[in-house]
């Protein structure tokens, strides 16, 4: 597909590369604390982030090199069902607004690290607490692996690695060094260094698509001949279309409603959440986060560019680096490159270290060495961050992509399924535990055994996650369904546990914990020391 | 605790006027967005772009003005709600 390697274009790409690499090692003194043993000061940034940093560090966990490579492939594929993306988007907002703060302030006052510290503290249970962490990090693993194929698909365009190369060595050479890189500043600056890179990663998405959006069209003779084209060939292939077809209406408001509550139950985007220095900082970023949606609104369109430029791809993660490829002079085309390669390094950091704070408070401290120290802990979770990283890096070089995209697609079925221990949790102490996990069960069950039974032209199983809803009959995200009777059975469950006086746990948080904020009583501004509050 | 889910320290009423209007601000978007059939058109293009892309991230910016309103009340409701606590 490639005709060599394009030099002005990869010397730009390394030089971002480079330029964030340093910036990357340089992020551990970056208003470091005095003290800094414990896991807030890696795991949180020492939960200092103002609301600008929150903001692009956000950006950076949400809108990740997956993101801008598979939704314009979406679009460029199927059309219209594609941008659900952006309904999606939108309604995240309201949702972050209503819960986020409260369990921003519950997690300062008891130094909760990760969800599942909250659950375990707000239910006494360490079986729940424990459900939810795993979920977790099984949802985390395969986001991790799909930023590496992001990688790939602009490594691959550039003409170096990839199927260009002769042997497997050279083949998965740059991928490997791009892999080291990021795994030593992850370790050495934590979440930190994701934060500072996140500033390079969103100034060079922003140029990009302002560019991309004025420019390709002109040159493409406007949006009338690009909806033209793209019209023409949605008709030809009798699949996809410009609008959603009169059937497709439920699919496409359940997968932007599931997805959209689905989001703040990933460990990362907590993560960075709780990084925030104060609970007011997560409601104003609700404001200005919108930002990156109109951005992913516009960016959704280059899927239509990329037909009506004739570019004509099998792996539609393809398309979208060709068609800079093929649109933009070689120095742009290497600066978009970095754009994406540096937007699958900012998540790809922060999920790692997500994952490893879940499995260092959760499973490390609650089950395996209930007495670690601070230091212990922070040092069990930067060598977590490191095997996170390998087995996602494992995943992608001996497994099909298609494995990963399988994967990512369940696990955001499955992490819906936390959500109403958590949120729930947020608002009220009135489920059970025991029907919380009743619940989660029933809901991943189903939820994978109906992903399981989607065929698609291409696939047996796992071919898409929408299915037909039971007792609806309309076609519908497989996530939400599987909620609804997780949310059916916690209900159910916690009015029969009750009636038998089942052991409630004991609850160590109180009602004003959901609204303190800092300078409150019990709130410390920066490093409260882990372990110590609420225990 | 189970009894009082979302009490706020002070017994003031957990529905207020401006709570409504939060509340209201917080609800929009999802109507509008889930109400996939009001949108789903091509007419009127704007640019070119058919209704149903340009509609859609208009919206984007509707919510965010929606959730600016909300953050602005929500800070002054409990602005009054703590001096009302703590005096």
């Amino acid at each position: 597909m490639n005709n060599g390697v394009n030099g002005v274009a990869l010397t730009v790409f390394l030089f971002f590369f480079l330029l964030v690499t340093v910036m990357g090692f340089l992020a551990a003194r970056w208003r470091k604390a005095e003290q800094n043993a414990s896991l807030d000061e890696w795991g949180l940034g020492g939960r200092s982030f103002g609301t600008w940093v929150t903001w692009f560090l956000l950006g950076g966990d949400l809108y990740t090199a997956y993101t801008f490579v598979a939704v314009p492939a979406a679009i460029y594929a199927v059309g219209a069902a594609g941008f659900f993306a952006v309904p999606y988007t939108i309604l995240v907002y309201p949702v972050i607004f209503t819960f986020l703060p409260r369990l921003w302030s519950v997690s300062h006052r008891h130094g909760y690290v990760t969800t599942s510290d909250f659950v375990r503290g707000r239910f006494g249970s360490k079986g729940l607490s424990l459900a939810v962490a795993v979920t977790g990090i099984l949802a985390t693993m395969p986001y991790i692996a799909l930023q590496l194929v992001g990688i790939q698909a602009v490594l691959d365009v550039l003409g170096i690695g990839g199927d260009n190369s002769g042997n497997w060595f050279m083949k998965d050479l740059p991928l490997l060094i791009a892999f080291a890189v990021l795994a030593a500043y992850t370790y050495s600056s934590g979440l930190r260094a994701p934060a500072l890179i996140a500033f390079v990663k969103d100034a060079l998405i922003y140029i990009v698509i302002a560019v991309a959006i004025i420019y390709i069209p002109i040159k493409l003779g406007g949006f009338d001949d690009i909806f033209a084209a793209a019209g023409k060939k949605f008709a030809e292939a009798g699949k996809g279309g410009l609008i959603p077809p009169a059937g497709g209406h439920w699919a496409y408001a359940t997968l932007a409603l599931g997805s959209a509550l689905a989001l703040f139950m990933y460990p990362h985007s907590v993560t960075a959440t709780l990084s925030s220095n104060s609970r007011n900082v997560i409601r104003r970023n609700t404001t200005i986060l919108p930002l990156y949606s109109l951005m992913l609104g516009l960016l959704a369109l280059l899927g239509f560019m990329a037909i009506a430029a004739g570019i004509k791809v099998k792996n539609g993660q393809l398309a979208i680096p060709l068609l800079f490829e093929h649109m933009f002079p070689s120095w742009f085309t290497g600066l978009a490159f970095a754009a994406i390669a540096i937007g699958a390094l900012v998540p790809a950091a922060i999920m790692s270290i997500a994952a490893a704070n879940l499995f260092t408070r959760n499973i490390y401290k609650d089950f395996i060495r209930p007495n670690a120290t601070p230091e212990q802990e922070t040092k069990v979770s930067k060598l977590v961050s490191l095997l996170v990283k390998v087995g996602a890096l494992a995943f992608v070089l001996t497994m099909d992509k298609t494995v990963a995209i399988n994967f990512q697609l369940l696990g955001g079925i499955w992490i819906l399924q936390t959500m109403p221990a958590m949120v729930g949790g947020l608002f009220t102490r009135w489920f059970h535990r025991w029907a919380l996990l009743a619940g989660w069960a029933a809901g991943m069950i189903y939820g994978t055994l109906a992903a399981y039974g989607v065929a698609s032209p291409t696939q047996k199983h796992f071919g898409g996650s929408s299915d037909k809803i039971p007792g609806i009959g309309q076609i519908g995200y497989i996530g939400l369904t599987a909620f609804v009777l997780n949310i059916a059975v916690v209900v159910v469950g916690t009015f029969v546990l009750k009636a038998v006086k089942a052991p409630e746990g004991i609850d160590e948080t109180t009602a004003s914990d959901y609204t303190a904020d800092a300078g409150d009583p019990g709130v410390q501004a920066e490093l409260p020391t882990v372990g110590a509050a609420g225990h | 605790m189970s009894n009082t889910p979302d009490a706020p320290e002070v017994s003031r009423p957990v529905v207020t006027p401006v709570r409504i209007v939060v509340a209201l601000c917080l609800v929009a978007p999802f109507v509008a967005m889930l109400w996939v059939g009001s949108y789903t058109r091509t007419d009127p293009t704007f640019i070119g772009i058919p209704f149903f892309y340009w509609y859609q991230v208009s919206w984007v910016i509707i919510a965010a003005v929606f959730m600016a309103i909300a953050y602005k009340l929500w800070q002054y409701d409990e602005r009054t709600r703590k001096s009302g606590g703590r005096s």
